[in-house]
């Protein structure tokens, strides 16, 4: 079954949508007249959408889909024609009948192609666009070579190599040779625009999206040009003032190296990279990134394109938080603690085994869980399987911030909404804390099983851990939950192990493995499995796409949605 | 004999003629403005009926008034593309930004007769339902901005400008808005994004065309300061016989700026089409001649940027026969009547009619690389082939100018104006490249050999430090 | 020394400011008036400039930046700018700023404004002044001087010396 509830009401049948029929590059087809805009508008569709559509490229720099158009690199010049008309204003007709096409020339000098900016132009009945011909070939190579003359070409040692729009277009579009014989202008190397931005402006080519993102999308209008004709120069009004929470998508923006992230800054060539498609977990908005990787170290996380999540951007403080995937005191060993304080590394099985030997004994009501909502929603449907074995007090901790206008929900956690639905936290999550709390300390929760979360910071202090015969912890990284614990179980990153979050909205998304985990640590779906199946005796899938099956089908929201079925860029879930 | 016409300059050529609305007022100023506001309603042949307000829009497309500040468009057509069921206001802004090399002409209003300005504009506002106009002037003109102040001062004081205008509860504001040195301010959407408080950068069209989406993004109309004083004179001969004034199609007077190698530079205003381009430059009436013993060399005819013309050059103009079919005439160059038509048919354009004259004492290379050096300097920089460009082509002919010439360089800068023209956002990219081509097309030996003459000169003293 | 603008003048500011629908239009008139006032635009008149027109003071920056008549430091009391372009250019003018500059000690080399030390005089090239046929022409300060030769830029220099 692949019906997916959404959100949204059932739409109605679309309007139906009207054609106009142009040709590209002699090949007839026919577009829809009208088409987004870079805000979802719909406008008359362009020459660069129409030739998109036809499967013909057409180079840009300026021009991006979510940004206003600029028309000002004049990469996309198209040659093009429109059907000739008559005095009588009705179409000339060649011989054979079809309309005789007027092709677009410089009025004052008739020999000569008059091109168009794909990006801005409109198509219109008829038109013919040639984003093949020699003419337009010319264009490219033209504005290539003006792009070149006053470029530093240090490709050895720049940062953009390898994806570098400069590179790739003077491969496909350019000439080996440049006419340049003088002297190039010089502008300002590694200017420091903002804290996490550094500028290169004589590699810049003034294509302004880093202006444009900035001022309509950003919202904060704070990078401009200075001088005037080649002089020009994009700047902040000083030093470090670029920065706001959303400048790190200038560089991805950038088609060139002129804005570099101090960040990844000369850290790795990028054709090094491993990418590798996943989500966000700095708040519950779900930002869709790349994670790029290398030999099980992460670098860096790049936004994603997801129209019905993060258009093609994300906040700066979200691609930075990666770091502490790599910290050198991930927790990396299976630890039993012993009564005299010591502790020793045991093998997994020693654990699960040990672990079911004291919950088989618990007497319903004794135990409590404290999931997080950080956990997959995998993950949280296993410990609330656990949690029902044994009439568990069940809940998470909320985590919240200041949210903004573009993508940071006031909602830090990723997967609440996972915890919702599989019923380990109610509506007002955390509501449960007190409960346990108190059950610990009146001696009827006898049994503590904590993922992922620092129950000393929510009301579950160390002396109240003390008091437990049995505490079960499993995180990533040490604090004095697991300082406490009976039993600690490594977990993994989420970029180390694949799972879903669903987010803020209802979307839910499924990310990948990019990394290998650490020491012992494994995700935490696959000894949660072997530890519900000892204590359960059921049958519980093997693999995680199983598993989500399975969830699903027990989750009327879901709507039956197969773990297949979630795509690249989620599905919607009714919450 | 070819005579001037002076219809814009009348006054202001007059002696102890003063700016003042006084003068204006003694001179028959504003009764232009009182017969607009008073016209009559019209019932057209086919029984719709014209409102004043449109009448007024149709005798000025019906005079032939063709744009003063350039590019020679119908200012009749223009003010019939703008929006008027957008439901936005409808902004006016009086292109006062004059600074194409050689061009003068707009100065001698703004300083002398302001008042003829102003009243050309509260009626163009009135005509098309304005309630707020601006006059963009050149910074370079601190002392005509303050007269233009001035004059606006005296038109509100005397119920000409402001609320309820001569009692008829049309109401409009006019604001003076000075640049700073910005040739590209000229170019209207560049205008208008100066006036809009940024860096003039020229809108792309589509879709970005002022009737529609112009300042504010409300529809606005973009007129150059001779085009709205000829307006007040269409209101008060009426649009047929304006027309009879000048050449079928080339209709009405213009005011030609002549400057460089003539014994009389000066701004000359003339019935368009009835005087050549040899009577301006030789004739006692205008530019009175070469100075003695030189000859003349080139003409540049319409402004720096358009197409130069060289001594002895031939055009095959289309003119009219007294059949009424079109047959090709061959004219000298000195022979060409100055306007719109012949010019354009010789290949260049008349422009802001701005004529500069060159003599056989000069270089065109250097000719050009004084050009070339206005324009890189001018270019805003927004677009690749321009901003790229403009710089590049001035590079090269300084070197041409200083002894790192090659032969070569003659194909390089048609090279990089040819990547120019015809593919930038706004006419610059033709501004920049056109004189480029035409010098270099009609004077190419003389590229060729300055080059070549560097070319030795380093052969024969290859230790000279390069430039 | 802190910056601070006359009651006067911002008053004059806040009045120009309401001839636009949109304030950010006054940008350029406000420049003018405190480049009038002050002698150039300083970084704190850009950063002034900006919060009355409610701007961030890159926006106010780019402008100066573009248009050739703001200034970012004092000039000299008399200020001497030659009309370059072709017209001028054909009746003398480079001789003429060349003379200017070798009268006051400026490098003829240098094509931008430069300034006297005793800050009497700037002297730079200026692209065309819309006065062709009165070439060469030359602004002085705000007034422009036509057909201007030798002499008449000794009587520049002679006026410019003794103006306190």
């Amino acid at each position: 079954m692949s019906n997916v509830a959404t959100t949204a009401p059932a739409p109605a049948a679309p309007p139906p949508v009207e054609k106009l029929k142009i040709k590209v590059d002699g090949r007839e087809i026919e577009v829809p007249k009208l088409m987004p805009d870079w805000q979802g508008r719909l406008q008359p569709t362009t020459m660069l959408q129409a030739c998109q559509i036809a499967g013909a490229e057409v180079p840009h720099y300026c021009y991006h889909p979510k940004l206003p158009v600029a028309g000002n690199c004049r990469m996309c010049l198209v040659e093009f024609g429109t059907p000739m008309m008559g005095p009588d204003r009705k179409p000339v007709l060649n011989p054979d009948g079809t309309p005789k096409i007027a092709k677009s020339v410089l009025p004052y000098e008739p020999g000569t192609p008059r091109g168009a900016i794909a990006c801005a132009t409109p198509i219109s009945p008829g038109m013919e666009i040639y984003p093949g011909s020699a003419a337009t070939q010319q264009m490219r190579e033209a504005v290539l070579e003006s792009l070149l003359i006053n470029h530093p070409l240090d490709c050895p040692i720049c940062d953009q190599a390898g994806e570098c729009k400069l590179q790739e277009y003077s491969v496909e579009h350019g000439q080996a040779n440049s006419r340049f014989v003088e002297t190039k202008v010089h502008k300002p190397k590694a200017v420091d625009l903002g804290p996490r931005i550094v500028l290169d402006d004589e590699r810049c080519i003034l294509c302004t999206r880093c202006i444009r993102f900035s001022r309509d999308i950003a919202g904060d209008d704070a990078l401009g040009i200075v001088n005037r004709g080649s002089y020009n120069t994009i700047a902040a009004w000083k030093e470090g003032a670029f920065d706001n929470n959303y400048t790190l998508n200038t560089v991805d923006l950038c088609p060139v190296g002129a804005l570099t992230s101090r960040d990844f800054r000369f850290k790795m060539r990028v054709w090094f990279l491993k990418e590798t498609r996943s989500v966000c977990t700095s708040c519950s908005t779900g930002c869709n990134i790349t994670i790029g990787s290398r030999e099980d170290v992460i670098h860096r996380y790049e936004p994603r394109d997801n129209d019905a999540v993060n258009a093609a951007w994300m906040c700066d403080a979200g691609r930075l938080n990666y770091k502490w995937v790599g910290r050198p005191d991930r927790l990396k060993e299976v630890r039993r603690r012993n009564a005299d304080g010591t502790s020793d590394r045991i093998p997994w099985e020693t654990a699960i085994r040990e672990i079911t030997a004291r919950l088989s004994n618990a007497v319903s009501g004794s135990v409590a869980v404290v999931a997080s909502a950080r956990q997959t929603t995998e993950e949280l449907h296993l410990l609330k399987k656990l949690a029902n074995r044994f009439g568990a007090i069940t809940d998470s901790v909320p985590r919240t911030g200041e949210a903004d206008r573009l993508l940071v929900s006031a909602d830090r956690n990723p997967n609440s909404n996972g915890a919702r639905l599989t019923g380990i936290a109610y509506t007002e999550m955390g509501i449960r804390l007190p409960e346990i709390a108190e059950g610990i300390r009146s001696g009827s929760i006898r049994t503590l099983v904590v993922f992922g979360e620092d129950v000393t910071q929510h009301g579950i202090g160390a002396d109240l851990l003390a008091r437990l015969e049995t505490l079960v912890v499993s995180d990533i990284l040490p604090n004095p939950t697991t300082a406490a614990a009976h039993y600690l179980l490594p977990g993994c990153a989420h970029a180390e192990k694949r799972g879903t979050y669903i987010n803020g909205k209802g979307r839910l998304q499924r990310f990948l493995k990019a990394v290998e985990p650490h020491g012992d640590a494994r995700p935490e779906w696959e000894f949660l499995r072997e530890l519900v199946t000892a204590v359960t005796a059921q049958a519980v899938p093997a693999t995680l796409e199983g598993l989500f099956n399975e969830m699903s089908d027990g989750i009327p929201a879901f709507g039956g949605v197969r773990w297949a079925g979630i795509g690249d860029l989620g599905v919607n879930v009714t919450i | 004999m070819p005579e001037e016409f002076k219809l814009i300059t009348k006054n202001l050529d007059q002696p102890g003629f003063t700016p003042d609305i006084g003068c204006y007022q003694r001179h028959g100023g504003y009764e232009a403005l009182r017969k607009a506001l008073s016209t009559a309603a019209r019932d057209l042949p086919d029984g719709k009926k014209q409102s004043p307000q449109e009448v007024i829009r149709d005798e000025v497309l019906k005079s032939g008034l063709r744009g003063r500040g350039g590019a020679g468009f119908s200012a009749g057509l223009k003010w019939s593309f703008v929006d008027r069921r957008s439901g936005k206001p409808i902004y006016l802004i009086c292109n006062a930004d004059e600074s194409e090399p050689g061009t003068f002409k707009d100065r001698q209003i703004l300083h002398r007769d302001p008042h003829q300005l102003i009243e050309g504009m509260i009626i163009s506002c009135w005509a098309n339902d304005v309630k707020l106009a601006y006059i963009y002037i050149r910074g370079e003109m601190p002392i005509a901005a303050r007269r233009l102040n001035q004059a606006l001062a005296e038109a509100r004081a005397a119920g000409f400008l402001g609320k309820n205008i001569l009692g008829t509860g049309y109401d409009l504001e006019i604001h003076v808005h000075r640049g700073a040195g910005a040739y590209i301010c000229g170019e209207e959407t560049g205008l208008i994004e100066s006036l809009e408080g940024k860096r003039p950068y020229p809108r792309i069209k589509p879709p970005y065309f002022p009737a529609v989406l112009g300042l504010y993004l409300c529809p606005t109309i973009v007129n150059n300061v001779e085009t709205l004083c000829h307006v007040r004179h269409i209101v008060t001969l009426g649009g047929a016989e304006y027309a009879k004034l000048g050449t079928p199609n080339n209709t009405g007077t213009r005011i030609v700026s002549l400057s460089g190698d003539v014994q009389r530079p000066g701004y000359y205003e003339i019935e368009v089409g009835k005087v050549t381009l040899g009577e301006l430059i030789q004739h006692p009436n205008f530019g009175g001649g070469l100075r003695p013993g030189r000859q003349l060399k080139a003409i540049i005819p319409g402004g720096s940027s358009s197409k130069v013309l060289k001594a002895g050059e031939k055009f095959q103009l289309k003119r009219k026969g007294p059949d009424g079919q079109m047959t090709s005439v061959e004219t000298a160059l000195l022979d060409l009547p100055y306007d719109f038509d012949s010019l354009q048919q010789a290949g260049t354009m008349s422009g802001s009619s701005a004529i500069i004259v060159l003599d056989d004492s000069r270089s065109m290379v250097a000719t050009l690389g004084n050009l070339s050096e206005f324009y890189a300097h001018e270019s805003c920089g927004q677009c690749t082939p321009c901003r790229e460009g403009a710089l590049w082509m001035e590079k090269a002919l300084h070197r041409l100018n200083h002894g790192e010439g090659r032969k070569s360089d003659a194909d390089y800068l048609l090279h990089i104006a040819q990547n120019i023209q015809g593919r930038t956002i706004c006419a610059f990219g033709e501004a920049a490249s056109w004189p480029v081509l035409s010098f270099v097309k009609k004077f190419r030996d003389e590229f060729e050999s300055k080059g070549a003459a560097d070319e030795s000169a380093r052969a024969a003293n290859p230790a000279r430090p390069q430039h | 020394m802190s910056f601070s603008v006359p009651s006067k003048l911002e008053a004059e500011l806040d009045e120009l400011a309401t001839h636009y629908p949109q304030k950010r239009s006054a940008s350029l008139m406000f420049l003018h008036a405190l480049q009038e006032h002050f002698g150039f635009i300083s970084r704190d008149a850009v950063e002034w400039t900006a919060t009355k027109l409610g701007l961030q003071p890159i926006n106010v920056y780019e402008l100066v930046t573009f248009y050739p008549m703001f200034r970012q430091e004092k000039l000299g009391r008399t200020q001497v700018r030659v009309c370059r372009t072709l017209s001028c250019a054909l009746a003398g003018a480079y001789e003429l700023r060349d003379h200017f500059c070798k009268n006051l000690g400026l490098d003829t080399a240098k094509h931008g404004p430069q300034t006297t030390p005793d800050g009497k005089f700037t002297v730079e090239f200026v692209e065309c002044l819309a006065s062709c046929g009165s070439a060469p022409v030359v602004m002085v300060n705000d007034d422009l001087l036509e057909k201007v030769t030798a002499a008449d830029a000794e009587k520049v220099l002679t006026r410019g010396r003794v103006t306190e």
